[in-house]
């Protein structure tokens, strides 16, 4: 029998505002445990909380980038539990009225198909604080995130491969950080990922027993775990076996899922309206004026960048997958003319050095116009395609000039005749094999010789001189 | 005239006139708190440095010719609201110790003024009680019969005023906690309208309900005090802020002529006793006699609303007291297992028994499979009589009636009995229920003790229960104080 999975995601991504959800206290990262707090979010006795506007704001810039409805009319309600991160014992949350329903985000899988997935709901809720175990008899809470905005993204469960699931999160991520919601730092927590699997008989209608996926730390991860998790589906159905509603901890090092806790264990949140706070209203005004603020998204951008700049579709959807990257090509075509050269660079040198570093877009040194300075190095003849490569190294790892890396470095390309000349005999005293090859009609062996003409003057001879002078020499 | 007999705006014209000064009125206070205190037992604290401190701040704003209406003024505050750096234990083992780092707006306020704090009162643990039998620490005892309970849950805030331990005091009120101790005392007790006084700093009960206001020895005290309290605060996005602010003091006027009083026939039925009853009759026709039309008005869904009540109040209550968990303050287990039994030894052994009662009916009423059958029919219950005083408040300006079935009970009479104890709020929970204000105020004595006659108007139209409560004390010029008979001590 073949089977298909069914999978739904829950994102939970952290909002830019500058301060927390119900109190004025900063929601930057990091900081002394418990020095982001005061009395309304650490829960004392007698605080209210009071919703800060900001939170609606970009949870609706969230919704609109995500083509949700936007609900005109929500409320925030209490989830009842008790953890010590939870200091008042309940999370304020949204429950049956979300802020945004029925949105959709479309992937484009390896095969070149398009496919939409469906967004239920996206709603607005606050952050637990951080329980910390190390070095401490008993453990330790830090209070510092609770009360940061979050985002809770509830997909349908709409895909079917895991390989969907990673595209979904990496299209989700995109459009958040576009409409410059949320920086969705999975490392600094500020993105979390939840996931929901089954599997059943490709056909059937109905679902099998959904398993809940949790310490997912990355995309990878999700993928991953998926990968594994619906082949030990399978096979359990394979062998006969009932599968048990549970949820189950991605083990990274192993690469396994392991039991976490029964559905017996499952909570009875008891929800209820918060009768602390009054609801949200989302007028047509309001809304329209968020809409208006919002960044231009991927999509609109790949087709303009297509259009304008005349760079390949291919190109254009690696660059605008990524914000940052998007706006430094824009800064760097403003400055160099050539759009598909800039192009070029930054999908060649600066995705790899980005990728070896393991940095991201906004941390590179290298300032457009510097980009821009190299470009035109190589079209004027100061230095070839070859040494701009290790120039660039150099500006990405320091930030200075390329002028200044030639000029340091005396890396400027060789055009004087004369002495490339005297470079060109030695090569051809040298070779004597290769001589004869060409001379033999072997046209190859020319490259072979330009090789060694750029490699006695370390990558800076004029590779078009060189060759030239060659061909005078092994004419005469 | 002893000065701490006198009332608020008695003190404020001899400190105006500087023929005392703010210490000397407090130093008063503070001498009769001591003598009276060990028979009475309505306070959790007594702020004495704390006190002198403002005192002096007072007169030097006196000085400066920077009077205002509460200047110099003795208060007495429930102990549920938030004192910066003075305990707050909301008659709570689980707070004993808890001081908080801020005050709650009200305190605020009043500090502002210059009022000065002169202790703080006890009430039934976390303001749940009608009797303050459920405070952790003492029974207050009723002023006018120490054997006899002072009403609840801000008892101890009634019976100081009543026992004259302060010029005024504030109390909060989720079902009656203001009107029945302020009626079973012989004094004026308000409960304005949700959202006219900020909640924040106040130790929460049940959100939708809570509210603070004054009890005083007169009407025109109350509207000083309501001046002070009412108002939109930032930090309590349940108060309401497109309301201009009044002059409470405007409507202190003994003409009614015309006004439209009503009286709903549901209140006159079986349980209000006799004595109380005759009172109320005559309160009616003093009315009459001062001019106002006296209409009968009918609230169809009012035998359901104590029910709802409990529902509603419990359910938020549950939540609200979840955070007491002795992890980062208050009560905390010294032997526990895990953390699932350190949350259960602390809040056993940190809550009373009516707390518990509350917090587990609560978190039925939310369960999954009884959301609907509980919580759900309570909040159309509320709907309902919403609409019933919307239909009456049509036809009259004002609704009156007893604030409490009866005078005051005896100490430990309904302890065993919660449910005998909850009908001593069925006349004021529909008025929180529905989110109006009210007050209570002494119309006379039945078998030598304070009857309470409840006065109820539109939401925000304070004003006008205020006149017609102006104008039925200047009639009635009720004199009577208390004996502090009775008693072991
Ligand atoms: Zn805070």
């Amino acid at each position: 029998m073949n089977y298909e999975a069914v999978i739904g995601l829950e994102v939970h991504a952290e909002l830019l505002t500058k301060t927390k959800i119900f109190c004025n206290c900063t929601t930057e990262f990091g900081g002394e445990p418990n020095t982001h707090v005061c009395p309304v979010c650490l829960g004392l006795p007698g605080t209210l909380p009071v919703l800060n506007k900001k939170v609606v704001e970009y949870a609706v810039k969230a919704g609109l980038a995500l083509n949700c409805e936007i609900s005109k009319f929500s409320k925030m309600d209490r989830k009842n539990y008790f953890y010590p991160d939870l200091p008042k014992a309940y999370q304020i949350s949204q429950y049956d009225l979300p802020l945004c329903k029925n949105g959709y985000v479309e992937i484009e899988t390896s095969d070149g198909v398009k496919k939409k997935i469906g967004l239920t709901r996206i709603h607005i809720e606050e952050d637990a604080g951080k329980l910390m175990h190390e070095n401490v008899d008993g453990s330790l809470v830090d209070y510092n995130r609770t009360g940061v905005p979050l985002i809770e993204i509830v997909s349908e469960p709409d895909m079917r491969t895991p390989e969907e699931a990673y595209l979904y999160l990496t299209k989700l991520k995109s459009v958040l950080e576009y409409s410059e919601v949320s920086d969705c730092k999975m490392q600094e927590g500020s993105l979390r990922v939840d996931t929901n699997v089954s599997v059943r008989p490709v056909g059937s209608k109905e679902f099998g027993t959904k398993i809940e996926l949790k310490n997912l730390n990355s995309f990878k991860a999700v993928q991953k775990a998926l990968e594994y998790e619906i082949k030990r589906q399978i096979k359990l159905l394979e062998n006969g076996e009932t599968i048990v509603q549970e949820t189950r901890r991605w083990n990274e090092q192993k690469g396994i899922t392991e039991a976490m806790r029964s559905k017996e264990e499952a909570h009875d949140y008891r929800y209820f309206p918060d009768p602390d706070l009054v609801p949200i209203i989302v007028s047509d005004e309001w809304k329209e004026e968020i809409r208006k603020s919002l960044p231009e998204m991927p999509e609109h951008k790949k087709e303009r960048f297509v259009a304008q700049y005349g760079i390949p579709e291919y190109d254009a959807s690696v660059i605008t997958a990524s914000k940052p990257l998007a706006d430094f090509f824009e800064k760097c075509v403003l400055e160099y003319s050539s759009a598909k050269t800039v192009s070029n660079w930054i999908m060649g040198e600066m995705m790899r050095l980005l990728k070896e570093t393991g940095k991201e877009v906004e941390e590179v040194l290298i300032k457009p116009h510097q980009m821009a300075s190299l470009l035109n190095l190589i079209d004027n003849g100061t230095i070839t395609g070859s040494i701009a490569k290790t120039v660039f190294e150099e500006m990405f790892a320091t930030g200075k000039n390329p002028e200044e890396i030639v000029d340091e470095k005396g890396l400027k390309q060789l055009s004087n005749e004369d002495e490339l000349r005297k470079i060109a005999l030695k090569v051809i005293e040298d070779n004597p094999k290769s001589v004869e090859d060409y001379k033999n009609g072997k046209d190859k062996a020319i490259g072979f010789l330009v090789g060694q003409i750029m490699k006695a003057t370390k990558g800076k001879a004029n590779p078009q001189l060189a060759n030239k002078i060659l061909l005078e020499e092994l004419s005469k | 005239m002893e000065l701490h007999e006198l009332k608020i705006h008695e003190l404020n014209d001899l400190l105006k006139k500087k023929e005392v000064s703010a210490v000397d009125v407090t130093k008063a206070y503070l001498k009769r708190i001591n003598e009276v205190e060990p028979k009475v037992d309505a306070l959790i604290c007594k702020t004495e440095d704390f006190a002198l401190k403002k005192a002096e701040e007072a007169d030097k704003m006196i000085k400066d010719g920077n009077i205002n209406d509460l200047t110099g003024i003795p208060v007495i505050i429930k102990d549920n609201m938030c004192t910066e750096n003075i305990r707050t234990t909301c008659a709570s083992k689980m707070l004993e110790d808890f001081v908080p780092p801020y005050n709650a707006t009200v305190v605020e306020n009043l500090n502002s003024l210059g009022a000065v704090m002169v202790g703080k009162a006890n009430l039934d643990e976390f303001a749940m009680g009608s009797s303050t039998e459920n405070s952790a620490f003492k029974t207050t005892k009723n002023p006018w019969d120490l054997e006899r309970v002072p009403g609840g849950s801000s008892g101890g805030s009634a019976a100081s005023v009543a026992a004259d331990e302060c010029a005024f005091s504030l109390g909060s009120d989720t079902g009656g906690s203001i009107r029945q101790p302020a009626s079973l005392c012989g004094v004026v007790g308000m409960k304005p309208t949700y959202g006219l006084v900020s909640r924040y700093g106040l130790v929460a009960f049940a959100s939708s309900l809570d509210q603070i206001g004054p009890i005083t020895k007169d009407v025109t005290d109350c509207a000083i005090v309501l001046n002070a309290i009412a108002g939109h605060d930032p930090k309590d996005s349940t108060s309401v802020d497109k309301m201009r602010k009044k002059d409470y003091k405007e409507f202190l006027k003994e003409d009614i002529k015309g006004m439209k009083i009503g009286y709903a026939k549901e209140f006159f039925r079986q349980g209000l006793d006799e004595g109380v009853k005759r009172s109320i009759e005559a309160s009616l026709k003093i009315f009459e006699e001062l001019g106002a039309e006296i209409r009968e008005v009918s609230l169809k869904y009012i035998d359901y609303a104590l029910a709802a009540y409990y529902i509603v109040s419990s359910a938020e209550a549950s939540s609200n007291l979840a955070r007491y968990d002795g992890i980062r303050y208050g009560y905390a287990a010294e032997k526990y297992e895990d953390l699932i039994d350190m949350y259960m030894v602390s809040r056993s052994e940190g809550f009373g028994k009516e707390v518990k009662r509350r917090i587990m009916l609560g978190t039925y009423a939310l369960s999954s499979g009884y959301y609907d059958a509980y919580y759900n029919k309570a909040l159309k219950v509320r709907t309902l009589i919403k609409q019933d005083y919307e239909k009456a408040f049509q036809n009259v300006d004002v609704i009156v009636g007893p604030t409490s079935p009866t005078v005051a009970f005896k100490i430990g009479e309904r302890v065993e009995d919660p449910l005998a104890m909850y009908l001593a709020d069925v006349y004021t929970v529909p008025v929180n229920i529905a989110g109006l204000p009210g007050l209570s105020m002494p119309c006379g004595l039945s078998d030598g003790l304070p009857v309470g006659l409840q006065i109820v108007g539109k939401h925000f139209d304070e004003g006008t229960i205020l006149n017609a409560a102006y104008a039925f004390e200047k009639a009635l010029s009720f004199t009577a104080k208390p004996s502090f008979k009775g008693g072991a001590r």
